[in-house]
């Protein structure tokens, strides 16, 4: 394995039969795999074996899905470019000598090599649709509560989905029929309302009302953009790579070509995104990652010394430099003095950004943006300067903090390097994303 | 941290309360990263009071015994036990 997409090479095999049957898939490494060793990318959780399946892994195991190794990922879901895992970089087989993306680079990166015909990664703030860009893969981020985070190890938890990975979307959206569903186990899942339940006020909602009554996700993949109305935000263009940018309007007019319309709309809340997205991230990520003490599971501290001592040299030990970074600022995040400046300003800014969503989706079917402003990064660019690589989430944070689904889909190269395209829909409208992007890929 | 830089000792202050220990290297380097981020989160002042009314319902069920891991499962991945249960360290 050249490209160091798997930490774990392990063949788990599924039913007999199901709507996965003959399939292979590759799951993220911060999945829990029963007898299956799960270490997230990291030191900490190098030698941990689960004692249970997550939901997501049992749904696959029943639809006959062979499970084919646990993807590489950035440490406990914290990067951009995969290069955070303790078990060394991924290279991207779409763009040799660059970063595959991330968090969920693995994934992304075995769906691309062929190593796998489908993957499971998580999103908190653009981990699946990131990866899906960089690698020329499709990935989707389903709205907050669609599928059961049951196993999936925590970082950010109001903000993170496990999301599907395929070389076109009907293969992405097959794996998300697969995993999609509520489960008493995950007590922030919620079955996905039928359109046919809400009001419909023009001809075309009424017709995809009828559509999505009983349909599946892979059945809207039919590609059908005519009269589709794409908004585009302003303020997620600007800064953006040139090339990128030339791509991106030469798939719009791709889609325009199939009968959708576009407009330009205006999301002024998203200019704070990505400081309120770190925030709320880092926050979550300090108190999640309280639990990693070395006496349960993983890298022990031994026991010279108080709890105090032993617990804080575990984490010296097991953790990488940028989830003590993260920790440590949520921490300082969350601290008396700080918390209202900080926290409660992000959380403002987040309830900002989902009005914003609200209003422009009023106003269109669905929004469209570059997925990342920038091509792939060469290995090991990039990691140097940690807010730099942060402002880089810009188009893809936004969407986490307002619960909502996005798709990214391959829009094409610049100069070599994949270009993807995000369309963002309202809560539980997958199947209205999956019908439009399926007329790229 | 509103007027001036992050102090080294802010750090270690912080490392201490999330325990984590950190090496002279490691708090001169987050020393000055954590100065560039905080002062990028500073932005968030600009954000206006927003109306946050939250559609939410509490998840429950009824507190009723059900399967869980057997003791043996989940003391499997602990680095020492004693008699059924986890060993920890000292508590002071």
């Amino acid at each position: 394995m050249s490209e160091d997409i798997f930490i774990t090479e392990e063949r788990i095999e599924g039913a007999d039969d199901g709507p996965l049957a003959g399939r292979t898939v590759a799951v993220k490494d911060n999945i829990s795999t029963e007898g299956v060793r799960t270490t997230c990318g990291s030191r900490m959780l190098e030698d941990y074996v689960p004692p249970y399946d997550a939901t997501v892994v049992s749904r696959l195991k029943e639809a006959g899905a062979t499970i084919v190794g646990k993807a590489n990922m950035d440490e406990f879901g914290m990067g951009t470019t995969t290069e955070t895992s303790y078990f060394g970089a991924t290279d991207n087989p779409a763009a040799p000598g660059h970063v595959p993306g991330g968090s969920s680079g693995g994934s992304a990166a075995a769906v691309a090599a062929g190593e796998a015909d489908l993957a499971l990664g998580s999103d908190t703030g653009g981990s699946v649709r990131c990866p899906a860009a960089f690698c020329g893969v499709v990935g989707i981020k389903p709205t907050y509560g669609l599928v059961s985070r049951y196993g999936l190890v925590a970082y950010g938890n109001s903000l993170e989905q496990i999301g599907p990975f395929g070389e076109t979307v009907e293969d992405a959206a097959e794996l998300l029929d697969v995993i999609a569903g509520s489960d008493e186990r995950d007590a922030t899942t919620r079955e996905a309302p039928r359109a046919s339940d809400g009001r419909t006020s023009d001809a075309r909602e009424t017709r995809e009302a009828l559509l999505e009554a009983d349909e599946t996700y892979a059945d809207a993949a039919t590609g059908d953009v005519d009269g589709l109305s794409i908004g585009i935000p302003t303020e997620l263009l600007e800064g953006a790579d040139e090339g990128v940018v030339e791509t991106f309007w030469d798939a719009i007019a791709d889609l325009e070509d199939r009968g959708a319309e576009y407009h330009e709309v205006s999301l002024p809340s998203v200019e704070h995104a990505v400081e309120a997205y770190y925030v709320i991230a880092m926050s979550e990520a300090s108190s999640n990652l309280a639990r990693f003490d070395g006496v349960r599971y993983g890298q022990s501290g031994g026991y010279d010394g108080n709890w105090n001592e032993t617990f804080a040299k575990a984490r010296e030990e097991g953790f990488g430099d940028e989830v003590k970074r993260r920790i440590l600022l949520g921490t300082y995040a969350l601290s008396a003095g700080y918390h209202d400046k900080y926290y409660k300003k992000a959380q403002d800014a987040r309830a900002w950004v989902k009005q914003d969503f609200d209003d422009a989706l009023a106003e269109a079917d669905v929004l469209a943006s570059p997925t990342m402003p920038v091509p792939p990064f060469e290995l090991g660019e990039s990691l140097e300067d940690p807010l730099q690589l942060y402002l880089a989430d810009a188009n893809t944070v936004p969407v986490n903090l307002a619960d909502l689904p996005a798709i990214s889909v391959p829009a094409g190269e610049t100069d070599g390097l994949p270009v993807g395209l995000q369309l963002i829909g309202p809560a539980f409208g997958e199947r209205r994303l999956i019908r439009a992007a399926s007329a790229l890929a | 941290m509103s007027d001036d830089a992050v102090s080294p000792e802010e750090v270690r202050h912080v490392a201490e309360l999330a325990r984590v220990d950190l090496d002279d290297e490691e708090v001169d380097r987050f020393t000055g990263q954590f100065a560039d981020i905080l002062e990028y989160f500073e932005t968030l002042d600009e954000v206006p009071a927003v109306d946050r009314d939250a559609d939410l319902a509490n998840v429950m069920r009824p507190d009723e015994e059900r399967e869980s891991l057997s003791s043996e499962d989940a003391l499997r991945n602990a680095s020492e036990t004693e008699d059924g249960y986890f060993k920890g360290p000292n508590v002071s």
